[in-house]
């Protein structure tokens, strides 16, 4: 068989699998459903904004916490019921059952974004000043979100509970950095600096773009920072999930 | 690749950091065998099978598996075999047919041949009825047998089972044990890890028992057998005595013995020479006024064999689920 279709099954099977099982497991549905729109709510409530002015935050939150949540579950339940053994034993690539992982995340990410834009337009009469402008934010960021995602899982327990943890102890810091809540321009100086370092910051400045029309950032620069992280952090979750393998079995 | 041997494992090492797990095994398994692994748990079976099934890599040393270096050409190899093992690992959430499904993709089979396969497989293995309710819902003995169903929907060449009966009941047993059975009569290549000496010593060509990381023996059951012929035992029942029970030092004196097992009024004694000894525990009966219910001469069993080249008699266990 050709090794690409070959590798695209095996992909595609990974994904649906994890679509299928992971999606409705409570500590995803959790953390990526009710966190993120709860902790939007505590923000924008009183806030006297208009959707307008509020739609980038509540999507660059959505998007950070949605795509991100999936791989941490996947890969220590995985270890738990043995099922990582089963995957190990197919012929697909350690690299591409990671990336199957991956994928899901981003799925996940990218249709509640969907969704909310989606709704925001016919709902609250929001729209977004350029589709082009809204999937450079859109695709990058889901993707290095749920890179980030697996990222954590790589860590070598087979308690999800432990991954998600530690995800939020990073997730949390990086939503008060990165211009979600507050503009980047009114950040302190050194809190601006360290916003550069949030992959979300980048999102955020492009979705501010297409919804507000304004940006902190140069636009090219913010995309191309996108992706620079987006690969950065899945070349990091293959590297150190290969790493990891050995203690987990 | 051709290959006569399914299986060529040269001077194989699996270090845990400095504990030797698996320390310089070397054997062969031929196509169409059937081969049964034997060894006390910890003595480096599980980790023999992860190295073979490319599950983890070897410290040193070299394992082909239908030709292939498990090692370099670990896809390829893959694509040949398949695995059961011990702890089931079908995906509670998805129904069987959802299962085969995702296992049939892993393996690029399209999905005409996987609907086809699923089917047949699912009927033969008494899932029909049940193929589209989650597995979650099944028993144990249900699970494994989908967990096996995935293991062979694309036909692989040589099977890895790690306990496939532990913990079933009866007819999911007989089940497994009929299927794998007729598997291997078609030529698949099948490699069983078990502690059930009785099922090894039914079903298996060859077995090779493991101790301690290295290969105690290889042969076929029967050979394994008659090494140890020289050791054959008599089982004998004394009476229900009110008084006392026999004292085991009193058959431990006797004349040839060897070992004795057993307390109360049964015993196993395992002797060079039977009839010295069955005239030794004649004379002790009428001595000691003990009536003999039943005097039995018993032949070695696979699982004296066992015990005696791993010197671990806790590590057996006989079938008991028949």
């Amino acid at each position: 068989m050709n090794k690409l279709l070959l590798r695209s099954r095996q992909l595609a099977a990974v994904t649906w699998k994890n679509v299928r099982v992971y999606y409705t497991e409570p500590p995803v549905l959790i953390f990526g459903l009710f966190f993120p729109f709860f902790l939007f709510l505590a923000f924008a409530f009183g806030r006297g904004s208009g959707p307008a002015e509020l739609m980038p935050a509540f999507l660059g939150i959505t998007l950070f916490f949605t795509g991100s949540s999936v791989g941490p579950f996947i890969t220590p339940w995985e270890t738990r019921t043995r099922t990582l053994e089963r995957l190990l034993t197919s012929p697909a690539p350690f690299s591409l059952l990671i990336l199957g992982d991956v994928l899901a995340g981003f799925i996940f990410g990218l249709a509640l974004s969907l969704l909310i834009v989606t709704g925001g337009f016919f709902f609250l009469g929001v729209q977004p000043g350029s589709i082009l402008t809204l999937l450079l934010a859109l695709l990058p960021g889901s993707f290095c979100f749920a890179a980030l995602g697996s990222l954590f899982s790589a860590l070598p327990t087979d308690k999800p509970a432990n991954v998600m943890m530690l995800s939020n102890i990073v997730r949390l810091p990086l939503i008060f950095l990165s211009g979600v809540f507050m503009p980047l321009a009114d950040l302190p100086g050194g809190l601006r600096f360290l916003a550069l370092f949030s992959p979300l910051t980048y999102t955020v400045d492009l979705l501010d773009l297409t919804y507000s029309n304004t940006s902190y950032l140069n636009p090219s620069m913010a995309l191309l920072m996108s992706c620079l992280f987006t690969l950065t952090i899945l070349a990091g979750a293959l590297t150190w999930h290969k790493r990891s393998l050995l203690t987990r079995l | 690749m051709n290959s006569e041997q399914a299986i060529e494992v040269t001077d194989l090492k699996k270090y845990y950091d400095d504990f030797p797990a698996v320390n310089g095994i070397s054997f062969s398994v031929e196509r169409g065998d059937f081969f049964g692994f034997l060894g006390p748990n910890g003595a480096g079976k599980t980790t023999t099978v992860r190295v073979l099934t490319g599950i983890l890599p070897p410290t040193a040393g070299e394992a082909r598996v239908m030709g292939y270096d498990i090692e370099k050409s670990a896809p390829a190899a893959k694509e040949q075999l398949g695995v059961v093992p011990e702890t089931v690992n079908t995906y509670p959430d998805l129904t069987p047919r959802e299962n085969l499904w995702f296992s049939g993709r892993m393996y690029g089979m399209d999905s005409a041949k996987i609907e086809q396969r699923s089917s047949d497989l699912l009927q033969e293995f008494g899932l029909g009825d049940v193929e589209d309710v989650k597995t979650k819902e099944f028993s144990k003995g249900m699970r494994q047998r989908v967990a096996l169903c995935g293991a062979l929907l694309h036909e692989p060449q040589l099977l890895f089972l790690d306990e496939p009966t532990s913990g079933l009941d009866v007819q999911s047993a007989r089940l497994i044990r009929t299927i794998i059975s007729e598997l291997n009569e078609t030529g698949v290549t099948i490699y069983l890890m078990t502690h059930n000496i009785e099922e090894a010593n039914r079903l298996c060509d060859r077995v090779a028992v493991i101790n301690n990381g290295r290969i105690a023996a290889i042969d076929s059951p029967e050979n394994l057998r008659a090494d140890i012929q020289s050791t054959r035992s008599v089982e004998v029942v004394f009476a229900e005595a009110e008084d006392s029970p026999v004292p085991v030092d009193d058959l431990k004196g006797l004349p040839e013995v060897e070992k004795v097992e057993g307390t109360g009024k049964k015993f196993r004694i395992f002797s060079g020479s039977l009839d010295p000894l069955i005239k030794a525990l004649s004379d002790y009966a009428a001595k000691h006024e003990r009536e003999i219910v039943s005097l039995n001469t018993l032949d070695p069993s696979l699982e004296d064999a066992f015990v005696r080249l791993t010197g671990d008699s806790t590590a057996v266990r006989k079938g008991t689920d028949e």
